[in-house]
């Protein structure tokens, strides 16, 4: 006989393996290895969580009492995941797009990231769920003791309230372990869905060679099973249509509703085409689960003694007929089942706990200032550590006060009746674009309270919560409110009654409600986004920025995503908009991005109400709620569409108009240009060509005036070759060809170099202090000597003082190095102030010298050293700042 | 011979050239070189032939030759136009606002001589 210690070995082996693959596959995600990881594979037989210990034993013996009911739970999904697949993949974009991290997050967000509703989904899911985790604990226990009533060493003793609890803080501790390794609840948990996957596989191997032992170990082969099936009272159950439509409907609804299976189908996702494999692969699982299921059932039905648990025949028909190894299977089948959808529910339970029970309180508690206050990221960390702890324990509390007692799928479909309460409310939020927050909140507190009434308290039996009394003759001796009976309809089967009632006024209330309410601006952005998910998957915009403060928004980030990933994100959004460093204008496209972001950590509504406590109150623009007013119908919507359409070849002929007026206004400047240089060119040469003329026409010119029109040639000829000199400077500084070379040096070996070489015969004087001018500069020497030597050249030109004295003068502002060029001259007249920079532009009277490029040269100059120049006025003669960017300097000295 | 050419034009080397060679030919030459006071300049030398550069430090060829067609005694003076722009929107407008002659820069001696000499009959 298989000893519980044996027993207990291999289970302890299981966990560790469990461990181990868990790990591994966060390691090769984390190192971006690992793409088997995100297969369609993995993702179908994550989905399999569906399949817990209730369908794992429980199917059994659903067959065993109800004959072929049982199929109906695993039909209801199969036609979900084959008709309403386009329901499904919506949902899925929705969660994607919106980075939804929880059912109830999905219906917040959906509702104007309502709190109120958040939480009301979060209890109910908590009520529902808990009653499922004790139905995992019990199963799990009552395997175990399956076991040990077979083993004979052990004396069968009543210590199962232990064995549930080692099993709760062992699950807490995985799930807490691989379940809160992100933050980002959107972000895949792969060790935690490689579990499961591999769970997943265990079971459906255990259940499949219990069954083919069943059907050829112990039935004799295929033919005899079936004439055996027939024989037993398993092939004349009939079937009640009410019942079956109602479960199949139940198990179909509990596909989107379950907490558990919206993680998996939903947050899990990380590719929407796996979809399309899911869509028969899961289907095929359900059913291989489903296939040996009455063989088992009526195997034992025949082989064991009368009133044993039909749940555990799974485990008990191997057991009896001392398949040791088989039973050890299908204990770990089970096993499986019962750890992956707690872990996998407690995640989902703790991520809806955390963002939006504990999370706002935290933030109210704190004053509201999610910027000032600590590091949120470890609240949010902790507190749904703390809620997976919390989740397992009321599942354990339940478990110890039912009593364990509850048939196993009973409980089940009570769980599956309170999570279909969320169907209305969300389909009619995917669906329905008039569907609002107050009919959302009416439906589902309805139906809440009627499955309250009608299902979850009666569950724990008559006289535990509702005594008999009650049940027979309603509260307070109203006949119409009996749980079973309400308004006076009795002779329903109880699940199918409470399933009517409370689905159908919540439907309704949900209706009506809608439509007689208005829905806030905000509501009809997120509806219009979760209804048209595939027409526009880009967020409107639903921020007003300019108010924010960059800085603040960074700091939060920081606290919820991380210093690295929230850095990354501002960096990335500040050059989409084309600014340098880490703080983007706060525009509203990059508030919706960066709120979505968060939403992705601590969900929708929190999010939303982080930002808006930094940017302030005003969350929706006047266009939007116009937007929304024009969209008030489809028609509307579609004339609006046209018109948006039309605006936008109206905006593109303005810009096409714009463009072609900026490329005329360019053609403009070149002719003038062109027109500029030809006159440049032209006036040397008329020169060079008269004189050559005369030299060579005219005799009898003295040797005086042959050398004098020689050189006047040689000097236009220089000429020209300066203006071309000056213009292909221009053109390379201009396209930004130019090769700086940066190296440090002292400013006034830089300024002496100048002076020298610009300073001429003619002369003027030049006043300096030494002292201002020891600075070292990191610059392209020779480009700023070329500046100053310009400057200089110029004032001597120009100046015309009867002493002329240039006096430069180094100072530094604020981190910046002026230089500063001033003459005691006559100056620049103001209104030429602003064209001296030009192309061309000469100043009063000129000796042929000049082209009217220097100064724009020295501006070009001065942009590709990083620093400026400009005339400075009001200096009593011409006066000319260079402007050095000074933190070098700085940093040098 | 004997007659008069006031050359308005601001390059000294072109006026010291257009100097030489008219003067050579037995021309008297008088020299203007700011386009703010030309055509007073025209009014005190009473010249019988202009020569007038279009670019002109303080104000433009053509405005000055505009006032001097308006104005009395210089309507009919013959005034030769030199442009360094040699575009053929330069030639109408010389033409338009009534030049006797145009002429792009660089020019050749014996094209300035025969235009002086057509126009002012020498």
């Amino acid at each position: 006989m298989a000893s519980l210690n044996l027993l207990i070995g291999v289970c302890l082996s299981y966990v560790a393996i469990l461990f181990l693959v868990a790990f591994a596959a966060e390691r090769a995600a984390m190192r971006g290895r690992g793409h088997w990881l995100r297969s369609p594979l993995v993702y179908t037989l994550s989905l399999s969580i569906y399949c817990t210990a209730w369908t794992f034993y429980g199917a059994v013996g659903y067959a065993a009492r109800s004959g072929l009911e049982y199929l109906t739970i695993y039909i209801g999904p199969s036609l979900v995941m084959v008709g309403w697949l386009w329901a499904v993949r919506k949902i899925v974009r929705i969660g994607r797009t919106q980075r939804i991290t929880s059912v109830a997050d999905l219906i917040s967000s959906r509702y104007g990231k309502s709190n109120l509703l958040a939480v009301c989904v979060t209890v109910l899911a908590v009520i529902g769920t808990t009653p499922y985790i004790a139905l995992q604990l019990q199963s799990v226990v009552e395997s175990f003791s399956s076991f040990a009533l077979a083993d004979p060493d052990v004396t069968p003793k009543g210590d199962s309230a232990s064995t549930a609890l080692w099993v709760a803080a062992g699950l807490a501790f995985f799930t807490v372990l691989f379940g809160t390794r992100n933050l980002d609840a959107n972000e895949r948990h792969h060790g935690v869905v490689m579990a499961i996957a591999v769970e997943a596989v265990v079971k459906l191997v255990a259940l499949m060679a219990v069954g083919i032992f069943v059907v050829w170990g112990i039935g004799g082969g295929l033919s005899e099973t079936m004439a055996r099936i027939d024989a037993s009272r398993l092939g004349h159950w009939q079937m009640a249509n009410g019942r079956w439509a109602g479960l199949i409907f139940l198990a179909g609804a509990a596909l989107f509703c379950l907490p558990r299976m919206f993680q998996v189908l939903v947050v899990e996702n990380d590719d929407e085409s796996h979809l399309r494999t899911a869509a028969w692969a899961f289907p095929a699982y359900l059913m291989l689960m489903s296939l040996f299921v009455v063989p088992i059932a009526v195997t034992g039905l025949e082989l064991l003694p009368e009133g044993s648990n039909p749940d555990l025949f799974v485990l008990t028909v191997p057991l009896a007929a001392g398949q040791e190894g088989l039973a050890m299977l299908s204990f770990l089948g089970g096993f499986s089942s019962a750890t992956s959808m707690v872990i996998v529910a407690s995640i989902a339970l703790s991520t809806m706990v955390s963002n939006h029970i504990v999370m706002p309180i935290w933030l109210k508690a704190t004053g509201g200032g999610a910027a000032i206050s600590g590091d949120v990221r470890h609240v949010v960390l902790l507190a749904r550590r703390l809620s997976i702890v919390g989740v397992l324990l009321l599942g354990y509390l339940y478990y110890r006060v039912s009593g364990g007692g509850e048939a196993l799928a009973a409980i089940g479909l009570i769980s599956f009746s309170g999570v279909a309460q969320f169907l209305p409310a969300l389909l009619g939020g995917i669906f329905w674009r008039g569907a609002t927050r107050m009919g959302a909140f009416a439906g589902l507190m309805i139906g809440s309270v009627l499955w309250v009434w009608c299902l979850f308290l009666p569950s724990f039996g008559p006289d535990v919560i509702i005594p008999g009394e009650v049940m027979l003759h309603g509260p307070f001796g109203f006949g119409w409110l009996r749980p079973y009976a309400l308004f006076g309809i009795a002779g329903l089967d109880p699940l199918v009654h409470g399933v009517l009632w409370s689905m159908l006024f919540n439907a309704g209330a949900f209706a009506l409600v809608s439509v007689f309410t208005f829905p806030s601006p905000m509501e009809r952005l997120q509806g219009a986004q979760f209804v048209n998910v595939f027409a526009h998957s880009e967020a409107p915009q639903g921020w007003q920025g300019g108010a924010a403060q960059s800085e603040d928004l960074m700091i939060m980030a920081q606290r919820i995503l991380g210093a690295a990933d929230a850095q990354a994100l501002f960096q990335d959004a500040a050059r989409r908009q084309g600014l340098p460093g880490y703080l983007p204008e706060p525009t509203a496209e990059f508030l919706q991005r960066l709120e979505r972001e968060l939403s992705g950590s601590v969900g929708a509504a929190t999010a939303h109400a982080m930002v808006g406590q930094i940017v302030g109150g005003a969350s929706v623009s006047v266009e939007e709620l116009m937007a929304v007013a024009d969209e008030t119908a489809q028609i509307m919507e579609y004339s609006s569409q046209l018109e948006a359409k039309s605006e936008e070849l109206a905006r593109t002929a303005r810009q096409l108009r714009a463009a072609n007026d900026k490329l005329t206004q360019i053609s403009v400047q070149k002719d003038a240009f062109l027109s500029q240089i030809s006159h440049e060119l032209r006036t040397p040469m008329t020169s060079i060509r008269a004189f050559s003329e005369i030299l060579r026409d005219e005799g009898g010119l003295s040797a005086a005036e042959r050398g004098k029109y020689a050189s006047i040639i040689l000097e236009e000829a220089v000429r020209l070759t300066r203006l071309l000199d000056d213009l292909l400077d221009l053109s390379v500084l201009e396209n930004g060809q130019v090769n700086l070379n940066f190296r440090e040096a002292v400013l006034s070996d830089v300024l002496d170099h100048s002076v020298r070489a610009a300073l001429q015969e003619r002369g003027i004087e030049i006043r300096r202090d030494p002292q201002a001018e020891a600075l070292v500069v990191e610059t392209d020497v020779d480009r700023l000597s070329q500046v100053f030597i310009n400057l200089i050249a110029n004032a001597q030109k120009y100046c015309d003082a009867a002493q002329p004295v240039l006096t430069i003068a180094v100072s530094r502002h604020r981190g910046a190095i002026h230089v500063d060029f001033s003459d005691n001259g006559s100056g620049v007249e103001t209104g030429m102030q602003g064209l001296i920079f030009e192309k061309f532009s000469r100043i009063g009277h000129h000796q042929a010298g000049g082209a009217g490029l220097g100064l724009a040269i020295c501006r070009e100059v001065m942009a590709r050293l990083g620093g400026s120049i400009a005339y400075l006025p009001g200096q009593g003669g011409a006066a000319f700042r260079v402007t050095l960017p000074g933190e070098r300097a700085l940093a040098a000295q | 011979m004997g007659k008069t050419v006031l050359v308005i034009e601001d390059e000294p080397n072109i006026i010291e050239a257009i100097g030489f060679i008219l003067s050579r030919d037995g021309w008297r030459v008088a020299t203007h070189s700011n386009g703010v006071d030309a055509v007073e300049a025209v009014r005190a030398r009473a010249p019988d032939l202009v020569i007038l550069d279009v670019m002109l430090p303080g104000r433009s060829g053509y405005d000055i030759l505009r006032d001097l067609r308006a104005g009395e005694g210089t309507s009919d003076l013959p005034v030769l136009l030199l442009t360094a722009r040699g575009q053929t929107k330069d030639r109408e407008m010389a033409e338009s606002y009534g030049a006797s002659r145009f002429m792009t820069k660089p020019f050749s001696n014996a094209e300035v001589l025969e235009a002086v000499r057509d126009l002012a009959g020498g």
